[in-house]
């Protein structure tokens, strides 16, 4: 019988056969290739009993508004089942400036929740104990400032630094490359990433000091191999800054962690996951020995794809995100934040939120896919798909390595250019029909059809404003002042910052006071516009 | 015989903070593959350099990408500052994450199209075709 398409490709591009066989895997070894869950090279996993043993953490990013909106949200998460927090800073944040900045006009607490100094930062966790939730904080270019007010918010309340768990994302080369949300130039920001890193090497032992993400990289438009190559590969440019400074790799290694994005193509993702644990363990040890196995160990968070969610028929994202995030859980993840049907209108209202914790839960607790490690490993073509992976990887690895790494890559605009390129692949595809998507090329109704979204008044900016201009008026000025100016001469003189940012945020320097500065000893970036 | 007309000039931004530019970069390279000049001016722009380039570069439209929430406040600002510089014939356009009850406010003031995720690239390429009568 004639097949309906004259070629079957992966989301990707690989082209997928009509059935894997044996012959598939010739010479493959399951003792080399796969080894038991929990042991080199972690194909399957990296603990021994993974789902069976604890869940994944169910983490839904949120933020929103004024530090008390975020806040409302975060115990509603909780009271609903959440099992770790996920903050959401609004642009102005992510870019390092205060909500009375001009340039933050119109968008104070619209993408995230703003916050601009220590005071903020105490109301977002108001209630919150610090020391049995887990927090994640998506931020980049400013993330050891924001680092360093939550460590402040911390040692206000008397909880000990070593007893804080969470994750900073903290990746600056993604931003690069992807997410565009940047304040220094590459090399000063690897300095500011290490610092953070030795920091919690010492001080805050639990605390995951960088996340690496190759999420943003897809959202792009990046295809899954170019997730897995430019993320893996940011990794070990960071553990190369890191062992660089002096710290033996055992020592920060294994508090890295990774963050991928969960995509449409669910045996590809699956795969995905699969190769870049063995791909990180195999580079890891080859390239820095390392004696703790966990430095080894590839642990990661996943987000199903908000770029695959669609605006028409809203609804539909509920089964996509389902899909997505059965995929992230076949591939083995540590935490996973499942996107709401109305994020490509606008941040997600309560009950959509909610929705997408509980399509996580029934995953968890209803389909019975927890119940066994990995179980597609062994399928022949799971295994095919993970070794192309690792495979096509390489040779992204080998082509970085030739331009001089990744700085200098991203420098001649390279993976951006990369990126751009299957962006427009995958929009020619849609445009004829070669990729369908449902209820935008095909099943298309006239009615887009409506859901409430959630609405950002203007009050937040007014309200934002107004506390800074009494933050400013009350502060010691001479103390913030003198705060900020130690700060900018451990800057320059190159010790770790740190400790001077922790000073200078409990002095209320805010936000934008304290990047300003760093920007006079560090520099500002600008980008080679790659079109 | 009729003389042939200039290709049209677009200035193709993002205004604001936000740096997701997948969408504009298609878009400006859609543009470009139609034969128009198209400006970019890469990520983070303010809008009083938004207009200062459209005006220098002579284009005949702005098209502006905003996914932060931000539009209504950014929208605004261009048209008010395109009317203090009297260079209100450049026809400005827009995109990205902008509700539906945000729609008439904007064109109302003077957005001329607003193309929201999943507008088909030929459609935004054929309104900015239309804003200029080929000779």
């Amino acid at each position: 019988m004639q097949e309906r398409k004259p070629r079957f490709t992966s989301l990707s591009g690989f082209d997928t056969n009509p059935v894997y066989t044996h012959n598939d895997l010739k010479g493959w070894s399951p003792e080399e290739e796969l080894g038991a869950p929990g042991e080199f090279p972690y194909t399957r996993g990296v603990y021994p009993t993974m789902y069976r043993g604890r869940l994944w953490t169910m983490r839904q990013f949120a933020g929103f508004g004024s530090a008390e909106d975020t806040n409302r949200r975060f115990k509603y998460l909780l009271k609903h089942g959440q099992t770790g927090l996920s903050v959401a800073f609004d642009m102005p944040t992510l870019m390092g400036i205060d909500a009375d900045d001009p340039r933050a006009h119109g968008e104070v607490g619209h993408c995230g929740v703003a916050i601009s100094s220590l005071d903020d930062m105490e109301r977002l966790f108001d209630g919150i104990p610090l020391d049995q939730v887990t927090t994640s904080m998506t931020i980049n270019g400013p993330a050891a400032v924001i680092f360093a007010m939550y460590l402040a918010v911390a040692e206000k309340r008397g909880i000990r630094l070593e007893r804080l768990d969470g994750t900073l994302q903290n990746d600056i080369l993604k931003e690069y490359i992807a997410q565009k949300e940047w304040l220094f130039p590459p090399d000063p920001s690897l300095r500011l990433i290490t610092d953070t890193i030795a920091y919690c090497a010492e001080h805050v032992p639990k605390w995951h000091p960088v996340s690496i993400s190759g999420y943003h990289i897809r959202e792009a438009g990046s295809t899954a191999v170019q997730e897995l190559a430019f993320t893996l590969y940011d990794g070990l440019t960071y553990v190369e800054a890191a062992v660089k400074t002096g710290l033996p790799v055992d020592r920060f290694a294994p508090q890295l962690s990774f963050f991928f994005n969960a995509h449409n193509d669910f045996f590809e993702e699956v795969a995905k996951f699969r190769a870049a644990r063995r791909l990180w363990a195999r580079e890891m040890t080859r390239r820095y020995k390392p004696s703790d196995p966990r430095s080894a160990q590839l642990r990661c968070h996943a987000q199903t794809a908000g770029c695959s969610l669609t605006a028409q028929q809203p609804m539909n994202n509920v089964v996509r995100t389902t899909i997505q995030a059965l995929a992230a859980v076949m591939g083995g993840t540590q935490s996973l934040h499942t996107n709401s049907m109305d994020e490509t209108l606008a941040l997600p209202t309560e009950d959509a939120v909610k929705l997408a914790l509980r399509t996580q839960q029934i995953i968890a607790q209803e389909s019975e896919v927890t119940n066994t490690v990995d179980p597609l490993g062994g399928s022949y073509y799971v295994e095919t798909l993970t070794n192309r992976l690792e495979e096509a990887a390489l040779d992204y690895f080998r082509r970085l390595d030739e331009m001089g790494g990744m700085v200098r890559a991203i420098e001649q605009g390279f993976p951006q250019r990369e990126i751009l390129d299957a962006a427009q692949r995958y929009l020619r595809e849609v445009e004829r029909k070669e990729q369908i998507v449902v209820g935008v090329n095909e099943y298309v109704e006239p009615e887009a059809g409506q859901i409430p979204i959630l609405k950002i008044g203007q009050g937040v900016e007014d309200d934002q404003v107004a506390r800074l201009s009494d933050l400013r008026k009350s502060r010691d000025s001479f103390k913030m002042v003198g705060a900020v100016e130690a700060l900018q001469e451990a800057a320059t003189c190159g010790e770790n910052v740190m400790p001077y940012l922790i000073d200078a945020v409990k002095a209320k320097a805010t936000l934008g006071e304290i990047c300003l500065a760093l920007k006079e000893v560090l520099g500002m970036y600008r980008d080679p516009v790659v079109l | 015989m009729t003389v042939a007309s200039q290709p049209l000039r677009i200035l193709i931004g993002k205004v604001g903070l936000d740096g997701h530019d997948r969408g504009v970069k298609l878009i400006a390279r859609a543009l470009r593959d139609a034969g128009m000049e198209v400006i970019y001016t890469g990520l983070h722009q303010t809008p009083e350099q938004i207009v200062n380039t459209a005006i220098q570069e002579d284009v005949d439209a702005i098209g502006l990408s905003i996914l932060s929430g931000a539009h209504r406040t950014l929208f605004r600002r261009v048209i008010e500052l395109l009317k203090e510089q009297d260079a209100e014939d450049i026809a400005l356009f827009g995109g990205g994450i902008i509700p539906d009850e945000d729609v008439p406010t904007l064109t109302a003031a003077g957005v001329k199209a607003l193309f929201r995720p999943g507008a088909p690239m030929e459609e935004i390429v054929t309104f900015v075709k239309g804003l200029k009568p080929q000779g």
